[in-house]
């Protein structure tokens, strides 16, 4: 079926009036400043996101209002706006007693559970930098993490604390504190580690939120370059600006919705949107505490009435290979909105969505390092299905090109390629990488360094709508989530038989990227399916699912420039069957 | 096939996505993808494994049922039977 390049819309077809109507006047009259003016502020002065996000409503008209409704393997559980008060209050009461400080960092390595969400909230209330890891993590990427943000109290459950934790324990010399969850919902009892209910229940329910100031450091989510350890993007109390504008642009938020952001809190998106942006707006949020499955997740944005539905490309593209049939025993009358992050949705996805749920699917774009969304497809506007979108009220966005001194200039003519980079200055912006100002200098350029660059190619056409191209470096994307090929080679690499390692992401028609590697091996041992299950399994138990290779293969030798960098690009080239370009720095033999 | 050889399939499957897996440790009535490191693809991987290995069909419909080690093992003794 041939489908147009555009899906027109018009403001009258939408069932509920858009937030963003007017795209050249909100863009024109907005400012960072009258959006922080929406907001209360703490009421001794300086800025808190916790305060933001829930005390605001728990001292109002929303106080009863559920704000998460968590669903489990039995009954769902609702947690009011109030109650979410009183339970992070009594989290920050349990730092407070621990004698766990406002410079300090707190971990959270946990499924999507309702003591996530209270201890992040309570972090905030404590000043305490929060630093959430995804719990599919192996020891390694969290030991890493943990060591890089020097954490002093980490939450987690009893069975991740010894799968993957208490091994690497004595390498955490900064990590004061394990407070643990029972995931049966038993009291724990391992020995270096105390029961976080046993605390909650002595805690008290009020407590005065710390006077955080707008520059103070609130998250640190970590993310991955080409090389070198995992960098820790700083983002302070001031991004909740952000996240209440792009809730209201990019998301549509109104008071009535009922929103599902299906990502991990141990990814950003999990974070801002999952936790922070809907509480701002008062929002009922439903979490699934389970993992992917297609009719469950039918069933919920059914039974649920869900209205504004957040997910992402993986997600989408294996609810469309279960096939519309599954879709069709279900009907969404309550759905109004859908979003996507990630990574870049292909149009026929777009239309998957118009066709099979009825509403098309608007995909987004940001980062790590942007705290929120930047560019985006809304409600109220045409969607190029393949495009990201147009920069946000408040964003300015442009495609730059950078010359071998690092100067950059614009790119003005349409769909030229360059690198994507954002003027800097909006309040999610990272403030730095953690101890590593070098790298985060390098984020930025042109005069006065006013320029953010992405890392990501992309290119703009005549009508300011933009188009992913590919990634500036090494750095592999997988279910939308980014993946540092150095941090995969040297768990390999640590393996025995391994001399050397190279690491790629593999095209996926689901995920996007597969992590493939290919090794070789050290004098003595030779090639076999036995190794190379020995090698996955080593991978797997250092890194984690998420992290680790899905696929491994051996080579005689790995192909490095004569500055003995491993040339992952043609690793890649070859994978593919593509010309490999110039391979002039190629080592010869 | 009966069932110690049901289960060596089983495991068998497993293991080719996840070697890590130490048999002995899996407990049969928890959530397998609690105890093991399992992601989206990989518990894609390990359903078509199983229907390409045991020549079985596992509708998409089926999935939500195959949370433990006991689904799984029940669910395919019953389809083999």
């Amino acid at each position: 079926m041939a489908r147009p390049d555009i899906i027109r819309k018009r403001i009258a077809d939408l069932r509920v009036p858009p937030n963003l109507a007017d795209y050249a006047a909100a863009r024109a009259t907005f400012s960072w400043q009258a959006v922080r003016d929406e907001l209360a502020g703490l009421p001794g002065g300086g800025l808190n996101i916790a305060f933001e996000a829930v005390e605001r409503h728990a001292r109002g008209p929303l106080r009863d209002k559920t704000a998460f409704r968590f669903l489990g393997a039995g009954a769902s559980r609702d947690i009011g706006y109030g109650e979410l008060s009183r339970l992070s209050n009594r989290f920050a009461n349990v730092l407070r007693a621990l004698g766990v400080g406002k410079d300090e960092r707190l971990f959270l390595l946990c499924g999507r559970r309702p003591e996530l969400y209270v201890a992040m909230l309570g972090g905030f209330k404590n000043g305490t930098a929060v630093s959430p890891l995804f719990s599919a993590f192996g020891p390694e990427p969290i030991a890493t993490r943990i060591r890089l943000g020097e954490g002093s109290v980490l939450v987690t459950t009893d069975a991740l604390y010894e799968r993957k934790v208490a091994q690497i324990r004595g390498a955490l010399p900064t990590l004061r504190h394990v407070l643990l969850v029972g995931e049966d919902g038993k009291t724990t009892n391992i020995p270096g580690t105390l029961d976080l209910a046993a605390l909650m229940s002595q805690a008290d329910d009020a407590c005065d939120i710390a006077a955080t100031a707008a520059g103070d450091l609130a998250l640190l989510h970590f993310t991955s370059g080409t090389t070198g350890t995992p960098k820790g993007a700083m983002h302070v109390h001031d991004a909740v600006v952000t996240h209440f504008a792009t809730g209201r642009y990019a998301l549509d938020l109104h008071a009535e919705d009922i929103f599902w952001c299906t990502a991990d809190p141990g990814w950003v998106t999990g974070t801002s949107y999952g936790i922070i942006a809907p509480l701002l707006h008062g929002v009922t949020s439903i979490v699934d505490e389970a993992e992917f499955d297609v009719e469950r997740w039918y069933r919920i944005l059914d039974e649920e009435k869900v209205s504004v539905w957040y997910t992402a490309p993986t997600a989408i593209r294996m609810l469309m290979k279960a096939g519309a049939e599954i879709a069709g025993k279900r009907s969404y009358p309550s759905l109004r909105f859908i979003a996507s992050v990630g990574e870049p949705l292909n149009p026929e996805a777009v239309w998957w969505g118009r066709e099979v749920l009825g509403l098309p699917i608007h995909d987004n774009w940001w980062q790590t390092e942007t705290g929120g969304i930047m560019i985006a497809n809304t409600p109220a506007f045409d969607i190029k299905p393949g495009s990201m979108g147009r920069p946000l009220p408040g964003i300015e966005a442009a495609i730059v090109r950078r010359d071998a001194a690092g100067n950059i200039s614009l790119v003005d003519t349409p769909d030229s390629e360059g690198e994507l980079a954002l003027k800097a200055g909006w309040p999610s912006m990272l403030r730095g990488y953690l101890h590593d100002e070098e790298r985060y200098r390098k984020c930025f350029a042109g005069l006065d360094n006013e320029w953010y660059l992405s890392g990501d190619l992309a290119r703009r056409d005549a009508d300011g709508y933009y188009w992913f191209v590919g990634r500036a470096d090494d750095v592999i994307k997988s279910a939308g989530h980014l993946i540092g090929p150095f941090e995969v080679e040297s768990a390999l690499m640590e393996h025995p038989a391994v001399a050397e390692a190279g690491v790629i992401g593999k095209p996926d028609a689901v995920v996007g990227e597969v992590v493939k590697a290919f090794v070789s091996l050290r004098q003595g041992f030779a090639a076999s399916e036995t190794l190379r299950l020995e090698l996955l399994g080593h991978a797997r138990k250092k890194l984690g699912a998420a992290v680790a290779p899905k696929e491994i293969a051996f080579l005689p030798s790995l192909p490095r420039t004569r500055s003995g960098k491993i040339m992952r690009r043609l690793l890649k080239a070859r994978e593919l069957g593509l010309p490999e370009g110039d391979t002039s720095t190629l080592e010869a033999g | 096939m009966d069932e110690n050889e049901l289960r060596a399939a089983v495991i068998a499957t497993l293991k080719a996505i996840a070697p890590e897996v130490a048999e002995g440790d899996l407990r049969a009535d928890r959530p397998l993808r609690s105890q093991v490191d399992l992601d989206s693809m990989d518990w894609l991987n390990f359903l078509i494994g199983l229907h390409e290995r045991l020549q079985v069909d596992i509708p998409e419909a089926d999935y939500a049922r195959l949370v433990t080690l006991g689904d799984v093992l029940d669910y395919l003794a019953r389809k083999l039977a």
